[in-house]
């Protein structure tokens, strides 16, 4: 988060906002309140972790060391299309049907 | 007038599917084109909690190759990660993608310039090239490829309406399936070029045969993006068009030539499938952003859709909030570790490429490199006309002596098409080209007898020739054309003609 380098690792309210619409939430005005105060104390509480000193340590992703797990190519069986869609309340002629989304 | 003060920039964004039988990271079958919806989904790309998905092999491997062919390092290490946005094609919430440690980075595809440029005396700084790589033309240039990467494709939307309601319906059979993106740097210059280097790439892409290319069928997807910078003086043109071949290339030791001062903006056109539509689609935004810069105004930054039926961008607005994708380090998937003899055994599987085999087609059969060219543009027809030789007597061993068919007969029978090489075998043309050659060789004693009777007849002709009226010799030409009733080519009897019009007594 670009706005959060600072010291007091405090969201502001155009960083809530934004947040929200990447995941696509509409917030009232007192969500953005409410939640800029509790995503601020959940990074706050994330900083602590610059106390530690991690000169020497590499950054990793990875814990399992576990390197090149791969896959052959080939076909495996897939679910049948009744199987596919039986977890959504719409369907259409085998397909899974939201609302319209404009390009 | 204005558009000389001008420079289109221009850089190109390609995805494409592969054709492994599996999709990327699950047992589906890749082969989704043309299948009833949702029949081709298991857990993993259908995006269900709990799936964990596998890397396959070979498509990791076939993106190495390409990569390899269009010059790139394959870094030791490279890694997945994910890139976070929400759309309903995209059931995960995230594409498996890679970010910063691609497979394949820092590489160049060659092309031909259709603009000659002069003061180009860059061909001799090698030392960055393969081994394998041909000589470079003088009228090339060098496109660089800033990366090579791998990631899975989307499902597919349908905008359609049920019960009197628009609706989209999603198909997931493409979801998971082996994508390839290629990057250029922006370094093509006009939409012409632009059109040569994807013409380029898809044939390599076809002869190395991981990926069907097709256009029409969406496996193989067009992103300029496009911007246009004024220069400030007309007569650096040329120069500012040479870049530094291979590396960043960015700020050169010395400051000659290359400036790289390229503009704050760019405008992406999006998901364009034909060659043609692209190069439309970039002189539409050139027109467009002189225009604007014109009344001193710089185009926003935005993504843009080609309308090819109006055969124009339109802007997308929904897409223009900043994107931030939040990539992180696919924790699902440990990272890929290469040898070096891994890398040179992938290298080793990539096939004879289009400008190797132009390069010796003129080397070992004296081909002109317009002929080599056409022969080498499809890797089928190249691979017949080297069948065909080979069954040839003589050719092969460069004894054209012997046999009337060289390989510049045998390359111009098919270039031509007089014989369809899809129902002809190599045997066949063979036999029917040493058929044709035989009877157009006419016996020279029988030709020298109908030339003499035709120039015996006709004593006005011969003395108008004689006296510079050239027409004369086509008239003659016609009249013995006839009287050996088809038999004789025309090259053979024109020689003859006006040897014996010049020496009558031989």
């Amino acid at each position: 988060m670009k706005n959060s380098s600072n010291n007091t690792n405090s969201l502001t309210d155009k960083d809530v906002q934004h947040v929200a619409s990447l995941a696509k939430l509409a917030l009232t005005k007192d969500d953005i309140k409410k939640f800029q105060k509790q995503l601020s104390e959940i990074i706050h509480f994330v900083a602590k972790l610059n106390e530690l000193d991690t000169q020497d340590i590499e950054p990793t992703s990875q814990v399992t060391g576990q390197e090149n797990i791969f896959r052959d190519d080939v076909v495996k069986k897939s679910l049948t299309q009744k199987e596919a869609l039986a977890n959504t309340k719409r369907k259409y002629k085998g397909y899974f049907v939201v609302d319209a989304i404009f390009d | 007038m204005n558009e000389s003060k001008h420079e289109p920039i221009i850089g190109l964004e390609i995805h494409m599917e592969l054709k492994t039988n599996s999709k990327m990271f699950c047992g589906c079958r890749a082969d989704w084109f043309g299948q009833e919806p949702n029949t081709l989904t298991c857990p993993v790309c259908l995006g269900l909690p709990g799936a964990l998905p596998v890397p396959n092999k070979k498509a990791v491997e076939w993106c190495v190759m390409l990569g390899l062919a269009l010059g790139c390092e394959i870094p030791l290490f490279s890694k997945f990660d994910r890139k976070n946005y929400f759309y309903p094609d995209l059931p995960k919430g995230y594409q498996i993608s890679q970010y910063d440690q691609p497979l394949a980075v820092n590489g160049w595809l060659e092309i031909k310039s259709p603009t000659k440029t002069t003061g180009d005396e860059d061909t001799s700084d090698g030392g960055e090239a393969t081994t394998s790589t041909p000589p470079r033309w003088r009228d090339r240039k060098r496109i660089r490829i800033r990366r090579v990467h791998m990631e899975e494709d989307t499902g597919k939307l349908l905008h359609a309406e049920v019960d009197g309601q628009k609706c989209t319906l999603i198909d997931f059979n493409r979801s998971g399936v082996p994508l390839v993106e290629i990057v250029t740097e922006p370094d093509i210059r006009s939409s012409e070029e632009a059109r040569i280097f994807l013409k380029k790439l898809h044939q390599i892409i076809r002869y190395i045969g991981i990926s069907d290319a097709d256009m029409e069928k969406g496996s193989m997807r067009l992103e300029p993006n496009i911007s246009v910078r004024e220069l400030k003086s007309a007569q650096n043109t040329s120069e500012v068009t040479r870049l530094p071949a291979g590396r960043q290339g960015r700020g050169s030791s010395d400051g000659e030539g290359i400036k790289e001062d390229l503009p704050n903006y760019k405008v992406e056109v999006k998901n364009i499938n034909s060659f043609n539509f692209a190069k439309k689609a970039i002189d539409y935004e050139i027109s467009r952003h002189i225009k604007l810069l014109n009344n001193n105004e710089i185009p926003p930054q935005e993504t843009r859709g080609w309308d090819e039926k109006k055969g124009i961008t339109y802007s997308q607005r929904s897409k223009e909030e900043a994107h931030d994708y939040r990539y992180f380090p696919e924790p699902d998937i440990p990272p890929i570790r290469w040898t070096e003899s891994q890398i040179s055994q992938l290298k080793s599987q990539i096939p004879e490429l289009p400008d190797q085999k132009v390069h010796r087609f003129m080397a070992e059969f004296s081909l002109s490199e317009y002929d080599a060219t056409i022969l080498a543009d499809i890797q089928e027809t190249a691979k017949y006309f080297e069948n065909a030789l080979s069954i040839t007597p003589g050719v092969s061993l460069g004894l054209s002596r012997g046999s009337r068919i060289t390989p510049k007969t045998i390359a111009n029978w098919i270039i031509n098409k007089r014989a369809d090489i899809t129902k002809t075998t190599p045997e066949e043309l063979v036999k029917l080209i040493s058929q044709k050659s035989q009877v157009v060789q006419m016996d020279e004693k029988e030709l020298e007898a109908i030339i003499k009777k035709v120039l015996s007849a006709n004593p006005k002709a011969v003395s108008d020739y004689k006296s510079g009226k050239e027409q004369s010799l086509m008239f003659l030409l016609g009249q013995v054309i006839r009287e050996t009733k088809g038999k004789a080519n025309a090259e053979q009897v024109k020689q003859k003609l006006v040897q014996l019009l010049k020496y009558p007594g031989v």
